[in-house]
């Protein structure tokens, strides 16, 4: 039996609540461009996957999650933490590679994670994190302990066989977990026409009698009712459900620079996309209604600009580990010897 | 072309992308069978741009771009190797290949044994492995050993452009299944000469890098040559695996012989790794030859790190050199 979609006017989403995603989306936005800014110094020796221009969705979702919930991620993970409510010092500390990161500088930006905050792990597999966030949601149902589980994954991710067998298992099970695929269009540099019998993915859901939906993922409260909607489903009812959220990255698929000057993508698409900006879109229907003011929010990002701040050189000023660390968590007890 | 009265052929300057890229251009206009597949290869031209215009020169029948689905496009390649294609499977990155284990070591190896014959499974599946792009963990895979470990499997890796181009062509032409390993880190850090020309390398066979008396050290692709430059100075005798199942026996068996030493420095873990095959080989056949024990140099009991500790996972010249000395001193 499936619930109805509860669906919520903007008008009826709380003040607070629009200036949290706003105040969420614009903490991601500032701190992707600072890692853009700061990455050609080259002190950052890790990949970086930007998720600039697809900050909605993650900012959507995560406020519809409780502090006990839990999130998987992918290696385009930033967004997710940040929206979840990692703080920002632990991942600069990371992506430099030093002691006081969130990975203790061993996993760099592919490899985050936040356990207190409800980050499991993210990895550079694609589809990696699908069946470990089944497997979390079905230790909660075991437990009984009310959580949900979101599994962000992107439109590549969609292809692995893993991603049907876990929705499988999830709609069989009943499982408290919320799919969440940020359709950007491109695998690395593949574009999803090129790769996909169908574009549709919210529509596999139904192959498993399962919910699915398809979003604009660049309009926050699109996400923020699709999200709540399903959330609610998985956490009083124990359905899974599928959200597809349609975005864009502005960036190329790793690094800070685009990547059309290589030709992977037209130039225009992405001009198309950047006028769909979710955070210039939203902010204009904030100021049009009245939720926040010029003002209130230029102040919001200067919080954020010294919150970013503060982490960089928090970052800067740790200490790197050292060759002891290397051998260190590798087994319960004692480590290895280096020869 | 000729050379103080020899035949030899055109030598151009490539690094290694350029001279894989060219073997697989040349397989592909040699071989109407060969075709290439993977994520990226055709319009993107690959990761590393190894595949680079063979979409444009090839056509989309020859040149496949894929889903992205590692299990599936092995999958898929080792239907078209039975169906009689000879398909050239790009993985992006080595750690990338445990999402398609199951085909690799349930199906591609045993195809053979299976059909009794019937059925080969004449598939490579290329890849880079290794610590080279500053990048933790699957992307700087070295586990080499555990598709040496099985049977059916052919496992190749090349130190240089020269030997990537020839050993490349050679596993194409393979009517087994190979995994060609490519060292990213040497990807565009040499430029030597190489035949213009098609040419293969034999599989199975190894190369004297180096000859020496003193001591044997046996290496493979990118650490070949840090094994090399930690030997400076000393007469010893480096051997450059390059096909890492079968490996070549006779002339590590020779070098010891004449050496009576034998240190082998790999970048992979060292627990289960190809060392410790070649160190058993090594007692089992040759221990009455041996002046002093054996010694591995390799990666530690640990994953691939951020950038800044590589160099204290992968074997240093001057973790090598400990080596070489504590054989030597023996």
């Amino acid at each position: 039996m499936k619930r109805a979609v509860r669906h919520q006017a903007q008008t009826e989403i709380e003040k607070a609540v629009l200036v949290k995603m706003y105040t969420s989306m614009l903490r991601i936005r500032l701190f992707e461009e600072r890692i853009a800014a700061l990455y050609p110094e080259q002190e950052m020796q890790c990949p970086v996957h930007l998720c600039i221009g697809q900050e909605a969705i993650a900012a959507g979702v995560c406020m519809r999650l409780e502090e006990k919930d839990y999130v998987f991620s992918n290696h385009r993970g930033h967004g997710h933490c940040l929206a979840k409510g990692s703080a920002m010092a632990p991942l600069f500390a990371e992506f430099y590679g030093r002691k006081t990161g969130c990975s203790r500088g061993k996993g760099g930006s592919m490899h985050v994670i936040d356990v207190k905050n409800g980050i499991l792990g993210t990895s550079a597999i694609v589809g990696g994190g699908i069946p470990m966030g089944v497997g979390a949601a079905l230790a909660s149902r075991i437990r009984g302990d009310g959580r949900v589980t979101v599994i962000f994954f992107g439109d590549g991710a969609s292809e692995e066989g893993v991603f049907y067998e876990s929705f499988n298992f999830a709609a069989l099970k009943r499982l408290p977990v919320v799919f969440v695929c940020e359709n950007n269009f491109y695998a690395t540099n593949s574009p999803q026409a090129a790769r996909q019998a169908s574009c549709r993915i919210s529509s596999a859901a139904a192959a498993f009698d399962a919910h699915g939906v398809c979003i604009d993922g660049n309009d926050v409260t699109a996400v923020y009712e699709a999200a709540g909607a399903a959330i609610a489903n998985a956490r009083d009812g124990g359905e899974p459900s599928l959200i597809e959220a349609i975005t864009y990255r502005w960036k190329g698929h790793v690094g800070p620079n685009a990547d059309f000057e290589n030709g992977c993508r037209p130039k225009d698409e992405l001009f198309d996309w950047l006028d769909r900006c979710p955070i210039r879109t939203f902010k204009a229907r904030l100021l049009e209604c009245g939720a926040m003011t010029d003002e209130e929010m230029s102040e919001t990002a200067t919080i954020i600009d010294k919150e970013i701040d503060t982490a960089v050189a928090f970052a800067k000023a740790s200490p790197f580990p050292g060759a002891s660390d290397l051998l260190s968590d590798v087994y319960a007890g004692q480590n290895h010897a280096m020869d | 072309m000729t050379h103080k009265g020899k035949d030899v052929m055109a030598l151009i300057k490539q690094n290694m992308v350029q001279a894989i890229n060219a073997a697989l251009s040349q397989e592909l206009e040699r071989d109407p069978d060969v075709v290439i597949i993977g994520e990226d290869v055709g319009r993107d031209g690959g990761v590393f741009r190894v595949s680079e215009g063979l979409l444009d020169r090839f056509g989309p029948k020859r040149v496949i771009d894929t889903p992205l689905a590692e299990l599936g496009i092995v999958g898929a390649a080792v239907g078209m190797a039975s169906y009689g294609l000879r398909p050239v499977v790009e993985i992006q990155f080595m750690g990338f290949i445990y999402a398609a284990l199951e085909q690799v070591f349930s199906h591609a190896s045993r195809m053979r044994s299976r059909s009794r014959g019937a059925f080969t499974c004449p598939l490579v599946i290329r890849t880079p492995y290794g610590i080279g792009i500053k990048a933790p963990e699957l992307h700087s895979e070295s586990s080499e050993a555990l598709f040496c470990h099985m049977p059916g499997l052919k496992v190749v890796m090349p130190s240089s452009p020269y030997n990537a181009k020839g050993l490349l062509a050679s596993a194409i032409r393979d009517d087994d299944p190979v995994l060609f390993l490519e060292p990213s880190r040497l990807y565009r850090a040499i430029k030597a000469d190489v035949p213009d020309e098609p040419y293969t390398l034999p599989i199975g066979k190894a190369e004297i890098f180096q000859e020496g008396k003193d001591l044997t050290i046996v290496a493979w692709g990118a650490m070949l040559h840090k094994a090399a430059e930690a030997a400076e100075g000393l007469d010893a005798e480096i051997i450059d695996l390059l096909t890492l199942k079968p490996y070549d026996e006779e002339t590590i068996l020779n070098s010891i012989k004449k050496t009576g030493r034998l240190v082998i420095v790999e970048e992979a873990t060292r627990i289960g790794g190809l060392g410790a095959e070649i160190s058993a080989f090594a007692a089992e056949e040759a221990i009455g030859y041996l002046a002093a024990p054996i010694v591995r140099c390799a990666g530690p009991e640990a994953v691939v790190p951020m950038a800044r500790l590589e160099d204290e996972f992968r074997p240093s010249t001057e973790r090598i050199r400990k080596a070489y000395e504590r054989v030597m001193a023996y």
